[in-house]
């Protein structure tokens, strides 16, 4: 972890494209300065030693032989029904019925 | 101005089922009590975003009509439920606290909330919470916060804190709630209920709008440790339409809940019990802990060390996860789509823009950082890594002990707007809760005691994976101490 990083301007706005958010200036000032305090508080996790751990993603990871029942279970691959398109497409901003409309994506 | 609302003692599920089926009361009766404590009460705690009056009547009615020619009624048949508006009900709205879903209706049911209406429960409403259960207080809901019906000046906790208010205020006499953090302890604790963490796959979350999918539960909030034992008895289970949800057997419950400490082994984590514990919650902890020795349980001090990492790796894997989750949200499905935007991109950007409010923002530009190209190996390899020794700590802990025993939070109930500028000082709310969910075991909130100023003070009791007998167990003697 990098000790002395500090997550600049230009980083919030790289990170909000990333994620798909328009921040105005005053958001992106505050959400610099709680990035900062919250990374700075993550920096902690340094203290530990931890080349040798395997990353852990999931409960299942840990629980070895003989926890069977905790491994995730999937369902046999079989076509059944799904939810209704009408249905569906009433929560829709903006739908012909059929499709999603969404604004033109490519540009003539 | 300190105000606590009027209590009120709703009758046990047990009562009114049996109630019900001798025909000495009625569900209907049972939800008009609660909807005339919301007329009542709820303007002033907020507990509810919305209500569903017409239909609980008519499924009361029902019910009613199946106990007058005898047949045996279901577990749940009649009892008033409230559910956390972060899972889908077909005919309800579903906000999960948020502008975005604002208007959705979802087309389908949660399998949780399915269960609970297979088994005769009236479905009251949908109850206020952070958004997308993000947060510790409900000051983050986008429809303005809860307040607990001891002080309504202060916080009752969160995310799920319409789900513990609701019970609180005899509202509902059972909901259901969602813990990713500690959502339904915190909230339970600050509330004087129950609140039930369920071992992660032990209760679906088809239906669950997702937050950090490795952490996310749904669990069960009640007045007494045998109430949420049964809720939990109806909801757990292996579901097809959820891939993490485990096929292990679910026992009854109740079997063994009324067996006693005497014989158990229950550790005590020092490290839950440093700096930062509020004297009153020590005191009331300690006390609890020194009766159960007294009814006979063998108190073994356990340790677990890697406890001071829990917050800072929880809030790296919580908002990774959050950051890829909460991209569904996009304006294209459902929900809120920002008006005259010209291209895709802008208006993605402009409908999460308008639709998030800061907390998850906050969260979610974290979670892309630390997901990001050149952090990911420094932050999220690292959380992965820490979770591992934190998880390993509670395994060779349980080799030891049936149950652990530590305060559910450092403080009772704080002070509406006393922590809202501060993102960490809000986070350190969860800093005896979030060791739970990343190691993947099970946990329960049980009321232990009241500040000098009246606040409840709750116990917290973690169980091994798949372990909740015994933590009802030990929660069912601590209401008896």
């Amino acid at each position: 972890m990098v000790e002395n990083e500090r997550v600049a301007t230009e980083d919030v706005v790289r990170i909000a494209e990333l994620a798909n958010l328009e921040l105005t200036a005053a958001e992106t000032a505050r959400m610099q300065r709680d990035l900062n305090s919250i990374l700075d508080y993550v920096t902690q996790l340094n203290e530990l030693e931890t080349s040798s751990v395997e990353p852990m993603a999931q409960v299942s990871d840990v629980l070895g032989a003989g926890a069977e029942n905790a491994r995730p279970a999937l369902r046999e691959d079989r076509v059944m029904p799904c939810l209704d398109r009408q249905r569906v497409m009433a929560s829709a901003p903006e739908t012909d019925g059929t499709f999603f409309k969404v604004p033109k994506v490519i540009e003539r | 101005m300190t105000t606590k609302i009027s209590a009120v003692k709703l009758p046990s599920i047990n009562e009114l089922v049996e109630g019900i089926a001798k025909g000495t009361t009625s569900a209907v009766e049972a939800a008009r009590l609660c909807f005339r404590r919301i007329d009542e009460e709820d303007a002033t705690i907020h507990s509810f975003l919305s209500i569903d009056r017409e239909r609980a009547m008519a499924r009361a009615a029902e019910i009613d009509a199946n106990a007058t020619t005898g047949e045996a009624l279901p577990m749940l048949a009649g009892i008033p439920m409230g559910i956390k508006d972060v899972l889908v009900v077909d005919g309800m709205p579903a906000t999960a606290g948020s502008k975005i879903l604002e208007g959705y209706q979802p087309p389908y049911t949660a399998t949780a909330v399915r269960k609970l209406i297979d088994a005769g429960a009236v479905l009251l409403g949908k109850l206020n919470c952070d958004e997308f259960a993000m947060g510790s207080s409900n000051e983050n809901s986008a429809y303005g916060p809860v307040r607990n019906p001891y002080d309504t000046e202060r916080v009752p906790g969160g995310s799920s804190g319409g789900s513990a208010a609701a019970v609180a205020a005899g509202m509902a006499v059972a909901t259901l709630g969602s813990d990713t953090g500690g959502s339904i302890r915190q909230p339970a604790s600050f509330c004087g209920v129950v609140g039930v963490l369920p071992t992660y796959g032990r209760v679906s979350r088809y239906g669950l709008v997702a937050f950090a999918s490795s952490l996310d539960r749904v669990g069960p909030f009640a007045a007494t440790v045998l109430d949420a034992a049964k809720v939990l008895g109806v909801v757990a289970g292996h579901d097809p339409m959820d891939a993490t949800s485990s096929t292990e057997p679910v026992p009854d419950y109740l079997a063994e809940i009324d067996k006693g400490v005497a014989g158990m082994r229950l550790g005590v984590p020092p490290e839950y019990f440093g700096e930062g514990l509020d004297p009153e919650v020590r005191a009331a902890v300690e006390a609890t802990i020194e009766r159960l020795k007294q009814a006979g349980a063998e108190i073994v001090p356990v340790s677990l060390p890697h406890t001071r990492y829990a917050v800072p790796t929880y809030y790296v894997i919580a908002t990774a996860e959050a950051s890829a989750n909460l991209a569904r949200f996009d304006g294209v499905r459902y929900g809120y789509r920002a008006p005259n935007t010209q291209t895709l991109a802008g208006m993605y950007h402009c409908s999460r823009e308008g639709g998030f409010g800061a907390e998850v923002k906050r969260r979610i530009l974290l979670g892309t950082y630390v997901l990001s190209a050149g952090y990911y190996d420094a932050y999220y390899r690292k959380a992965q890594q820490v979770r591992r020794l934190l998880t390993e700590d509670f395994l060779k802990a349980f080799d030891k002990v049936d149950a652990i025993l530590t305060p559910t939070a450092p403080t009772s109930a704080f002070k509406l707007g006393e922590k809202t500028d501060n993102p960490m000082e809000m986070y350190l709310a969860d800093i005896y809760t979030v060791t739970a969910n990343l190691a993947g075991i099970c946990g329960a909130s049980v009321p232990c005691g009241e500040s000098r100023a009246g606040l409840p003070i709750g116990i917290q009791i973690l169980g091994k994976h798949f372990g909740e007998s015994a933590v009802f167990r030990v929660g069912h003697a601590v209401e008896r101490l």
